[in-house]
């Protein structure tokens, strides 16, 4: 295992009382490998890796759980400990590639920013790094384009420009937050490409966070299905698609409209996602759940094993959550 | 839909003034409509569909009056918007209602949701005074909130229920026809459907008639009749939903459809993969706009942009390929 999360809290305090975003989330990321985590917005799943980067912003805190990355705990690390591994064995990219390059300064000069911190190279050895990444991600004639304001380039250049910042010192580990997101769907699929490709020829592993279930089921080998902080399903892909067993699984890949069948009606779960400040003592899908028990108001299952996948629904056993 | 149009766009064009040189000549221009025909139907839900840039939304704008062609013509049953007089347009503007995209900037923070939705109501002078109240639950009632929400301000709604309230005000006055303009993009995939499936018994319940304008090639296809494929300012396919998604004709269409991620795993199908970005509309490509980056491109693709033409009974397609 690369990195294990072991059962991971961060909680933020508010003036109303503390949001659990997190919630004994419990994850491992082999080599080489595209794990996503998929959840709709405020189930946790930014703030996961954001975690895991140690970039959580005040009143966010991480009050439980380990993140072990190659044996050691990153939650003991330092911040100047933290510096030197971040943009080095783990880098990140952002959903927006509009607002996180900085629109003053050339993209050569934000890409050696990170290889100047991270390696001892030469003037001249750093800008053929920056020639090298840009030609990695797929930059046409490299040599001119690093010498561009990131306004001087679409959005799927700049995103591209994002990825080539994070692969510029050969991560270990990529986290993607949603690079896709604001994409439109011809370059979307594009960059899914050169993330799998990349993949392959670096052998990296990659986090992969997304809401969009047709991300998942084009680029990851394996899948977290996250609900208000907690992980509620977990499979490899082909498992996920073929028998989802999360009632909450089931229902999200009901509820997208379908491009092979014709249906009158969409497919809706019930109600919305609950207040975080005021969660349902058990089960936190209990009522939105078409299959809700007199149990799951009371108690929190816990994260079983079914045949090849992971689930937490009461359907499937009989676990209990301990708190 | 055998009926006359309700709505009939004729060669519609919306061009950008984006640089002037000193003498005040323009010297850069975006077209971002350009020469668009399509007809729109009473009681269709037509879809426009197309990647950011495409000029879809300028569509829309321009028929809600917000934007003025620079030239060609909007007819909404039987009149040229152009041709109206102040009391007429009043009474167009009436009829024509808009549903934003982004619920969290659409709705103002500081009004409360019933002065949101009865503020078209008191500014067309709709209703005596002691009957609005009364009409504001009712709208708040037919797009499933309760009418107790009418006193609460729009912070303190989650973002499907605030697209809910953006669709109240736009059937407060009545309407007949509709322009969504990405209604469900910015919410998530369980709240979405959620409204698709309002909007669809909307469409129903009053007869609407609907632009509905989306990048998602899915959701257009569950809500649509039929469906407008653009590129560039171009219209570049349009035909019946079923026959659309089935066969598709133009390569853009082609490669729009393969780009879309598929959760059924078990259909793999061949992959169109475009080469490069969407080229600038201020200054695009010579002849059709996708020949930069068209898979099928063949000889004289860059001299002249194919009309629209007519291929099968219904589906129109503007491509080289076929059109001869």
């Amino acid at each position: 295992m690369l990195l294990e999360v072991k059962n991971l809290k961060t909680e933020f305090s508010t003036k109303r009382g503390v949001v659990t975003a997190v919630n004994n989330v419990s994850f491992g990321l082999d080599k080489g490998e595209i794990l996503a985590i998929v959840g709709e917005s405020g189930s946790g799943k930014s703030v996961t890796s954001l975690s895991i980067m140690g970039l959580l912003q005040k009143p966010g805190k991480v009050s439980n759980g380990e993140i072990v990355f190659k044996g050691e705990d990153l939650l003991k690390r330092s911040v100047s400990e933290l510096q030197k591994i971040r943009g080095d064995q783990i880098s990140m990219i952002f959903q927006e590639p509009m607002t996180s390059l900085n629109p003053v300064y050339r993209v050569k000069t934000q890409l050696l920013e990170s290889i100047n911190i991270h390696t001892n190279l030469s003037k001249e050895d750093a800008l053929k790094k920056v020639v090298e990444s840009l030609r990695l991600v797929g930059i046409p004639s490299p040599e001119k384009r690093m010498d561009n304001y990131p306004h001087q380039m679409s959005g799927g250049m700049r995103q591209r420009v994002m990825i080539a910042m994070a692969l510029s010192c050969h991560p270990e580990i990529l986290i993607a937050d949603e690079p896709t997101t604001a994409l439109d769907v011809t370059i979307q699929a594009q960059i899914l490409d050169l993330l799998y490709d990349l993949r392959q020829k670096l052998g990296m592993a990659v986090l992969l966070i997304t809401h969009d279930l047709g991300v998942v089921a084009e680029a990851a080998d394996r899948v977290a299905v996250m609900y208000c902080g907690r992980i509620v399903e977990e499979a490899m892909v082909k498992d996920l698609f073929s028998t989802p067993r999360h009632p909450y699984t089931i229902g999200l890949l009901q509820s997208i409209p379908k491009l092979n069948e014709d249906r009158e009606r969409l497919y809706m779960i019930k109600g919305m996602v609950p207040d975080p400040l005021k969660m349902p003592k058990g089960c936190s899908f209990s009522d939105r759940c078409e299959h809700c028990m007199e149990k799951c108001k009371e108690k929190i299952p816990s994260l079983m094993q079914v045949e090849n996948q992971r689930v937490r629904c009461f359907l499937y056993g009989d676990g209990v959550e301990e708190e | 839909m055998s009926s006359k149009p309700l709505l009939q766009i004729r060669n519609l064009q919306k061009y950008f003034v984006v640089e002037r040189n000193f003498f005040g000549k323009p010297t850069a221009i975006l077209k971002a409509v350009d020469d668009v025909s399509f007809d729109i139907h009473k009681g269709e839900a037509f879809g426009l569909v197309g990647e950011s840039g495409c000029g879809k939304s300028t569509i829309g704008k321009m028929i809600v009056d917000i934007y003025s062609p620079t030239s060609g013509s909007i007819i909404f049953d039987g009149k040229d918007l152009a041709s109206l007089n102040k009391a007429e347009r009043r009474k167009y503007c009436k009829d024509i209602q808009l549903i934003f995209q982004d619920p969290y900037a659409s709705l103002n923070p500081r009004m409360t949701v019933g002065e949101i939705i009865s503020e078209p109501i008191r500014i067309n002078k709709l209703l005596p005074s002691n009957e609005i109240e009364n009409r504001v639950s009712y709208l708040l009632n037919c797009v499933g909130l309760a009418s107790n929400y009418r006193n609460r301000y729009a912070h303190e709604f989650s973002g499907g229920q605030r697209q809910r309230i953006g669709i109240a005000r736009a059937l407060a006055l009545n309407p007949t026809f509709i322009v969504c303009d990405e209604p469900v993009s910015a919410l998530d995939v369980s709240v979405q459907a959620q409204v698709v499936n309002l909007l669809d018994d909307l469409k129903k319940e009053f007869s609407l008639t609907y632009l509905f304008i989306a990048h998602g090639l899915n959701v257009i296809k569950h809500i649509s009749d039929r469906v407008g494929v653009m590129y560039l300012g171009k219209m570049m396919e349009i035909a019946n939903k079923k026959e659309l998604y089935q066969n598709p004709l133009n390569p853009y269409t082609q490669a729009l459809m393969s780009a879309i991620p598929n959760i059924d795993l078990s259909v793999k199908k061949e992959r169109i993969r475009l080469e490069g970005d969407v080229p600038s509309p201020i200054n695009p490509p010579k002849g059709c706009r996708f020949c930069t980056r068209c898979f099928k491109v063949f000889e004289g693709c860059d001299v002249e942009q194919p009309p629209l033409a007519e291929e099968k009974a219904g589906h129109y397609v503007a491509c080289r390929l076929f059109n001869k």
